[in-house]
C-alpha cells in the first residue's frame, strides 16, 4: 500500500520529517538522535510515544503547513496529529 | 437518602487526554454550579463543581487539566499528577477517578488508563461521545473492555440530556465499594520502554474489544481539505480574524458607549442629588465611574470569548494554530498567540484573558507580556489629539496623508516592538528553557453546543467581574483619591487637580521626565491617565483649565499646540506606544498570572522602553530643530 511520495528507503526506513503530502506507510522505528531541540532526546521520544507514535502504527501525511510545508498533519491509527518536521525527523517510516 | 446527605461529600476527579470531551462532561454533570479559580501559587485554572448522585450523595467534582501522561510536562499536567496522587496539600485526595475517554479515539486514552491504574485509586472509565462512535459503526464490547482493563466501564453522551444517567447511577455503585478496590500506589514516571509496553497492551485490548469503524468519519477530512489548504485555508483564517477583529473593535462600540454614557448619566444624577463636596465627588468620580470603568470592558470580552469558545468547540483552534505555527514561530510566539494579540488591538484586557487558549506556560507569559504593546483603541483619542494638533494636514509623495502616515507608523511600531520583545524574551530570558515542540492532536470537527458556549461565557464573565473587576475598581478609586486630595484652599483660582497628590507626584517626577521633554502639566496628567489611556486627554484639559463641552477637544488641541514644542508632542506619542499607562491592564496581568512579579516585569520593561524611546525621539527632534 506504500505510495512513493518521498526519497529512497533503506532498511532503517526514512524520516517522516521528509515525507510529502500523500505519503502513507508504517512506522519502522523511532530514533530521536539529532531531532531533539530544547528537550532531551528521551523526552521527545516519550512525547511521541504518548501521542501514539509506535513501531508498526500506520501513518499517512494528510496536510502540510502553508509556509515551507511545515508543520505537517499526519493520520496515525485513526487520529490526526500536527507536528513540526523537525520533530517528525525522529520517526522513521517505510 | 437523609443519612447519605449528612455524611461528608465524596471527592471525585475527572482525568483524561485533551479533546476527550472532559469539559463537556464536567459541564453536563455540574451545570452552572461551577467555581473557576487558580490553584494556589500557579497560573493553572482550577475548575470545581458540585453534583448529587441518584442515591442522594453529594459529590465535589474537580476537572483536572487534560494530559497524556502523569509525567507532568507542564505546570498544568503537574497539577493533574499531584491531585491524582493525592499529594497536593490544598486538595483532598480523590475518592474516585473518573477517567474520560473519547469513544471514537480510544487508542491513546487506553494507554493513559493503563498508567493511571498503577496509582491504585478507585477508577471508573467513562466512554464519552459513545453516540458518535455508534454512528460510525464502531463496535465497542464494554464488558470485554472492562474485563481486560480490570475496571468498571460506563458509556456517556455528555452533550445530550440524560446522556450521563448511567454514569451517575454507576458512581454510587462504584464509590460504595471504592475502599475494596483501593490498591497500593506503584506509579513512577514511565520510561520510553514503559510507554511502549503500555501502548502495546492498549493496542492489544483495542484489537479484542473495539472494532474498526464501518463508516469512518470522512467529514473532518473533507473540511480539513479546505480549512488546511495552504492558500484557501490561510484566506479563510484571515477572513475569520478580520470578522473577529471587526466584532471586538466595532460591534462592541455601541454597547460600550451605552455603558459609559449610562454611567455618566448616573454620575450626573448622583452629582445633582448630593450636596457639593467630597462625598459627591467620591460617589460620582470614584465609585460610579470606577464601576463603569470595569463594566465597559464586558462587551469586548463577551464578543471575543463567544468567537473563541465557538471556534474551540468546533475544533478550529488546533487548525488555526497549525496554519499560524511557522508565521508566529519566527518571533518565538506560539501559533495560538495570534488571537490574543489580534484582540489586543481593540483592548489588551480581553486579549490577555484570551491567552488561556495557550496551554504552554512559557508561551502564554510571553504573549501576556507583549499584548499591551499592540495599539489598543484607548490610545486612539490620545494619538488623534496630538496628531491633529501638531502634524500638518498635508500630502507626502503626492497622495499619502502625513497624519495618516504617522498614525500608521504608531501602529506599526507597536507590532514590530511586540515581535521584537518576544524574540528577545525567547532568546535571552527563557534561555534555560528552550522552545517546546509543537505537537498537538487535531480533534474531529463537532457542532458547537449552545449550552457549553453559554456556560463558558458565564464563567469567563464572572471571573472577570470578580477577579479583575475588583482590582480595576480599587485602582480607579485610588486614582480618584490621588487626583482629589488634598482639596484646593478656599478661593483658589487654579484647577482643583493642581493642589492634589497627583499634582505633587507630577511635579515630583517632572525632573525625571524633563529629559524626554515633558513639562509638569504632562507629568500631572499622566497620573489620572493611568485609569485609562484616553483619560489623559481629559486630564490635560483639566490641568490647562479648559472647561468641558463640545469644543473642548479642539480647544485642548489648540492649547497644546501653543504650549508644547513639536519635539515634546512627538516624544509623548512615542511614550504612548510603550508606556504601561493602564492600571486595568496591569490588574489583569496580575490576576491572570497570579503573581505581582509578572505585573512588575511588564510594567518595568514597558516603562523603560517608553522612557528610552521618548528620550531618543525628543533629543533627535530637538537636534533637528523641532525643540
Amino acid at each position: 500500500m506504500t505510495q512513493d511520495c518521498q526519497p529512497k528507503n533503506d532498511q532503517h526506513g526514512s524520516p517522516l520529517g521528509l515525507a510529502r503530502r500523500g505519503f502513507s506507510g508504517r512506522i519502522k522505528t523511532i530514533d530521536v538522535g539529532a531531532a531533539a531541540h530544547g528537550i532531551t532526546a528521551a523526552e521527545l521520544e516519550r512525547r511521541l510515544l504518548e501521542l501514539g507514535f509506535l513501531e508498526g502504527a500506520a501513518v499517512e501525511v494528510l496536510h502540510e503547513g502553508p509556509l515551507g510545508r511545515d508543520p505537517i498533519a499526519v493520520r496515525l491509527n485513526g487520529t490526526t496529529i500536527a507536528l513540526r518536521r523537525r520533530e517528525a525527523m525522529a520517526v522513521f517510516v517505510t | 437518602m437523609s443519612t447519605a446527605t449528612e455524611t461528608s461529600p465524596w471527592n471525585f476527579a475527572l482525568v483524561g487526554t485533551p479533546n476527550s470531551g472532559k469539559t463537556a462532561l464536567f459541564n453536563a454533570l455540574t451545570g452552572s454550579r461551577q467555581k473557576v479559580a487558580n490553584y494556589p501559587g500557579v497560573t493553572v485554572e482550577r475548575k470545581a463543581g458540585a453534583l448529587q448522585t441518584p442515591a442522594g450523595h453529594r459529590v465535589n467534582l474537580i476537572d483536572l487539566p487534560g494530559t497524556y501522561s502523569l509525567r507532568g510536562r507542564s505546570p498544568d499536567e503537574e497539577i493533574t499528577r499531584e491531585v491524582v496522587l493525592g499529594r497536593l496539600v490544598s486538595e483532598p485526595p480523590p475518592d474516585l477517578l473518573l477517567c474520560v475517554a473519547d469513544a471514537t479515539n480510544l487508542r491513546v486514552a487506553l494507554r493513559l488508563v493503563i498508567e493511571l491504574k498503577k496509582v491504585g485509586r478507585p477508577m471508573l472509565l467513562v466512554l464519552n461521545m459513545i453516540d458518535i462512535a455508534r454512528r460510525r459503526g464502531t463496535d465497542i464490547d464494554v464488558e470485554k473492555l472492562s474485563d481486560e482493563l480490570g475496571l468498571p466501564v460506563v458509556t456517556s453522551i455528555a452533550v445530550r440530556r440524560g446522556g450521563t444517567e448511567e454514569l451517575l447511577r454507576r458512581m454510587d455503585e462504584v464509590a460504595a465499594c471504592a475502599a475494596s478496590t483501593r490498591a497500593e500506589n506503584t506509579w513512577s514516571p514511565p520510561s520510553t520502554a514503559d510507554l511502549r509496553a503500555a501502548q502495546r497492551e492498549a493496542d492489544r485490548i483495542m484489537r479484542v474489544a473495539v472494532g474498526a469503524p464501518r463508516r469512518p468519519d470522512t467529514l473532518t477530512g473533507r473540511v480539513d481539505a479546505v480549512l488546511l489548504h495552504p492558500v484557501a485555508g490561510l484566506l479563510i483564517l484571515l477572513f475569520l480574524l478580520f470578522i473577529m477583529f471587526q466584532a471586538v473593535f466595532a460591534w462592541a462600540r455601541p454597547l460600550m458607549d451605552l455603558i459609559s454614557s449610562g454611567f455618566e448619566t448616573l454620575g450626573v444624577l448622583a452629582h445633582d442629588a448630593l450636596t457639593e463636596g467630597l462625598l459627591q465627588s467620591f460617589i460620582q468620580n470614584g465609585v460610579i465611574s470606577g464601576v463603569g470603568n470595569v463594566l465597559v470592558f464586558l462587551p469586548q470580552i463577551l464578543i471575543l470569548f463567544l468567537f473563541i469558545l465557538v471556534l474551540e468547540d468546533f475544533g478550529y483552534m488546533a487548525r488555526a494554530a497549525f496554519l499560524m505555527d511557522r508565521i508566529m514561530g519566527g518571533a518565538g510566539l506560539h501559533g495560538r498567540a495570534f488571537i490574543p494579540l489580534l484582540s489586543s488591538f481593540a483592548c489588551a484586557i480581553p486579549g490577555i484573558m484570551a491567552t488561556r487558549v495557550i496551554d504552554n506556560r512559557r508561551d502564554r507569559l510571553t504573549t501576556i507580556m507583549v499584548a499591551p504593546l499592540m495599539t489598543c483603541s484607548a490610545r486612539i483619542p490620545v494619538y488623534t489629539l496630538i496628531i491633529s494638533a501638531f502634524i500638518p494636514d498635508k500630502q507626502v509623495w503626492g497622495w499619502v496623508g502625513l497624519q495618516g502616515l504617522v498614525m500608521f507608523g504608531l501602529y506599526a511600531t507597536g507590532i514590530v516592538s511586540a515581535l521584537g520583545v518576544s524574540f528577545i524574551a525567547n532568546h535571552f530570558f527563557w534561555r534555560d528553557n528552550a522552545t517546546p515542540p509543537f505537537m498537538l492532536e487535531m480533534p474531529a470537527y463537532k457542532v458547537p453546543r449552545l449550552r457549553s458556549v453559554a456556560i463558558g461565557l458565564y464563567t469567563r464573565t464572572m471571573m472577570f467581574l470578580k477577579r479583575a473587576g475588583t482590582t480595576i475598581f480599587s485602582m480607579m478609586v485610588l486614582i480618584w483619591f490621588l487626583a482629589s486630595f488634598p482639596r484646593p484652599p478656599a478661593g483658589a483660582t487654579e484647577p482643583a487637580i493642581n493642589f492634589s497628590l497627583a499634582a505633587m507626584i507630577g511635579r515630583w517626577i517632572e525632573p525625571l521626565l524633563a529629559p524626554v521633554g515633558f513639562n509638569w502639566q504632562i507629568s500631572v496628567a499622566l497620573i489620572p491617565g493611568m485609569a485609562a489611556r484616553e483619560v489623559a486627554v481629559a486630564a490635560l484639559g483639566t490641568v490647562y483649565a479648559i472647561e468641558g463641552g463640545k469644543e473642548a477637544a479642539e480647544q485642548i488641541g489648540q492649547t497644546l499646540a501653543s504650549n508644547w514644542s513639536l519635539a515634546t508632542a512627538l516624544a509623548l506619542l512615542v511614550w504612548y506606544i510603550f508606556a504601561p499607562q493602564c492600571a486595568s491592564t496591569l490588574a489583569v496581568i496580575k490576576r491572570e498570572t497570579g503573581s505581582w512579579r509578572w505585573m512588575a516585569i511588564t510594567f518595568g520593561y514597558m516603562l523603560s522602553l517608553a522612557y528610552v524611546a521618548a528620550f531618543i525621539t525628543y533629543n533627535v527632534a530637538v537636534a533637528l530643530g523641532a525643540g
